[in-house]
């Protein structure tokens, strides 16, 4: 049994991983828990090329974090799941987990984000899963989810799986809008998804869409585009990307057998009479993500609420320290940002909290704040932004400003 | 229906060897890799269904594969409310999908007019 923990990381993700290197070289002792049977977290799956040709391969990212962990004496333990966690006094931390208590000076929330629900009859069947679960069974299980698929929402999140699951030979038979309903007032606005669709539409292997970003800059080019945009949807990873179609319902008996779809107005709104059957033996569900923070919530943590990051996020500073003593965050459960992002916040916390235990190795004031300036690096050069407005929320929520130097 | 592994990928190559492990789902043999989720296993080899809804016996399977949503509840040993996507096969475990329960406590249905107590 471990005793006298100096920090426990809930999450072993690239934030939690990251923050578990940093710490431990300055000599913490760090226990790092997480429920899934591997450790990485969401970098598990990921698989994408950068503009400079190199391969993203999650899977890789992952084993070299868990290498240096190791090589750092850190703790790692899988299939453990975190319920609950309680301050005592001025000591520290309890964690209570499925695995019994463990106690520690100093925690670590880095549990990522989770997807968001987007709710249409027929979604409980067997055969339909979230865009992410997908992406676990196709790049890290590597089980084919079906044979053909129908994708149900169009973000940031949706785009970069398609072009996963079409690598690994999957067919998709089309990428429809969800149905228009409170839930999806966005994500079901035909003109809105097109905005968003455009700001990564560098990375869109389509010319048409490449192009197209390029004078789509003012709303009314972007209204005659929509009116323009072919109903039967511009390929992409030669699937069709149906912008002016939303799905209806999923229809089936047993399991999913297809996706009945709707051609739609300006407004998402279903015209009648255009209804018609996809067949499809899988549907995959893209409603987003948000910042996975109950167990901060249960911990007594304030809460702020930034849409630009995705909803209800932990109060905490830029150096990843919350409200409340001895409990940090870092990575997604502040705001929904790429896997850099999260591993340079990850630093972040580590060095804050190796400064806070005052341990003889203790970190700089000048070394955390390098690895502040770091994390804003990493977001200006982030390949894929969540949200257009993620800096300057930051700024608005840490009191800082754009420069990087 | 079968929908099989990808056992050749572009980019993250060829399936690596690993032991096949061998578990019972419903008393039917289901074969696995060592190391890879009941839920993977289970969808490999066809099988979509993991449970009955517990009041209204509607069939469900995973939904979001990473231990998230409870979708994929099942009973492992006579343990239920084990997660299918986070549950690793090995040899010779016993599990069972989910299945409808009585609702011995539920109120007769109420007939339209009926007041609400």
């Amino acid at each position: 049994m471990i005793d006298r923990l100096d920090l426990i990381v809930i999450g072993a993700g690239p934030a939690g991983l990251s923050a578990a290197i940093a710490s431990a070289r300055c000599g913490l002792r760090v226990l790092v828990l997480d429920e899934f049977p591997r450790p990485g977290g969401r970098l598990l799956g990921q698989l994408h090329q950068e503009p400079d040709g190199f391969w993203w391969n999650g899977i890789k990212e992952a084993q070299q974090l868990v290498r240096q962990a190791s090589e750092n004496s850190v703790d790692i333990r899988t299939g453990v799941s975190v319920t609950a966690l309680e301050q005592i006094g001025q000591t520290g931390w309890k964690i209570w987990t499925n695995r019994g208590p463990f106690s520690a000076k100093h925690v670590l929330i880095a549990t990522g984000a989770a997807e968001s629900a987007c709710p249409l009859p027929g979604w409980t069947l067997p055969g339909v899963m979230s865009i992410g679960a997908a992406q676990v069974m196709t790049n890290v299980q590597r089980v084919r989810v079906g044979n053909r698929g129908v994708v149900v929402g169009m973000n940031v999140l949706s785009m970069a799986i398609v072009s996963e699951l079409r690598l690994a030979g999957i067919e998709l038979a089309a990428i429809v809008l969800p149905p228009k309903n409170p839930l999806n007032v966005r994500a079901s606005d035909p003109g809105d998804v097109l905005r968003s669709l455009l700001r990564f539409a560098h990375l869109a292997p389509n010319a048409l869409f490449r192009f197209g970003a390029s004078f789509l800059g003012n709303s009314l080019m972007q209204r005659m585009a929509l009116k323009l945009y072919p109903r039967r949807g511009i390929r992409m990873w030669n699937t069709p990307l149906q912008l002016r179609r939303s799905a209806v319902e999923i229809v089936g008996g047993s399991c999913v057998e297809g996706v009945r779809i709707a051609d739609i107005d300006s407004e998402g709104v279903p015209i009648p009479g255009t209804e018609r059957l996809i067949e499809a033996d899988f549907v995959c569900i893209a409603g987003g993500l948000y910042p996975l923070a109950e167990l901060a919530a249960v911990a007594g943590c304030p809460f702020r609420y930034a849409p630009e990051l995705g909803g209800h996020v932990p109060a905490h500073d830029e150096s990843m320290r919350t409200p409340l003593q001895g409990l940090y965050v870092a990575g997604n459960i502040t705001g929904v940002e790429s896997a850099k992002v999260a591993i340079a916040q990850g630093q972040v916390a580590g060095l804050s909290i190796a400064i806070d235990s005052g341990v003889p190795d203790s970190p700089t004031e000048t070394e955390l704040q390098t690895a502040m300036h770091r994390v804003k690096q990493m977001r200006r050069d982030a390949l894929i932004q969540f949200d257009p407005d993620i800096t300057a929320c930051r700024n608005r929520m840490y009191g800082t400003n754009d420069a990087i130097g | 229906m079968s929908y099989g592994r990808i056992e050749n990928h572009p980019i993250l190559g060829p399936l690596p060897e690993t032991r096949r492990v061998c578990f019972l789902f419903d008393g039917r043999p289901i074969e696995a890799r060592e190391g890879e989720s009941i839920a993977a296993a289970l969808l490999a080899n066809g099988i979509r269904t993991l449970r009955a809804h517990e009041e209204q016996g509607t069939p469900r399977g995973i939904y979001c594969n990473i231990g998230h949503c409870m979708e994929c509840r099942i009973t492992i040993e006579g343990v239920s409310g084990f997660r299918a996507c986070l549950s690793l096969a090995s040899d010779g475990l016993d599990v069972c999908s989910g299945i409808v329960l009585p609702t011995p406590f539920q109120p007769a249905k109420l007939r339209e007019g009926d007041a609400y107590e």
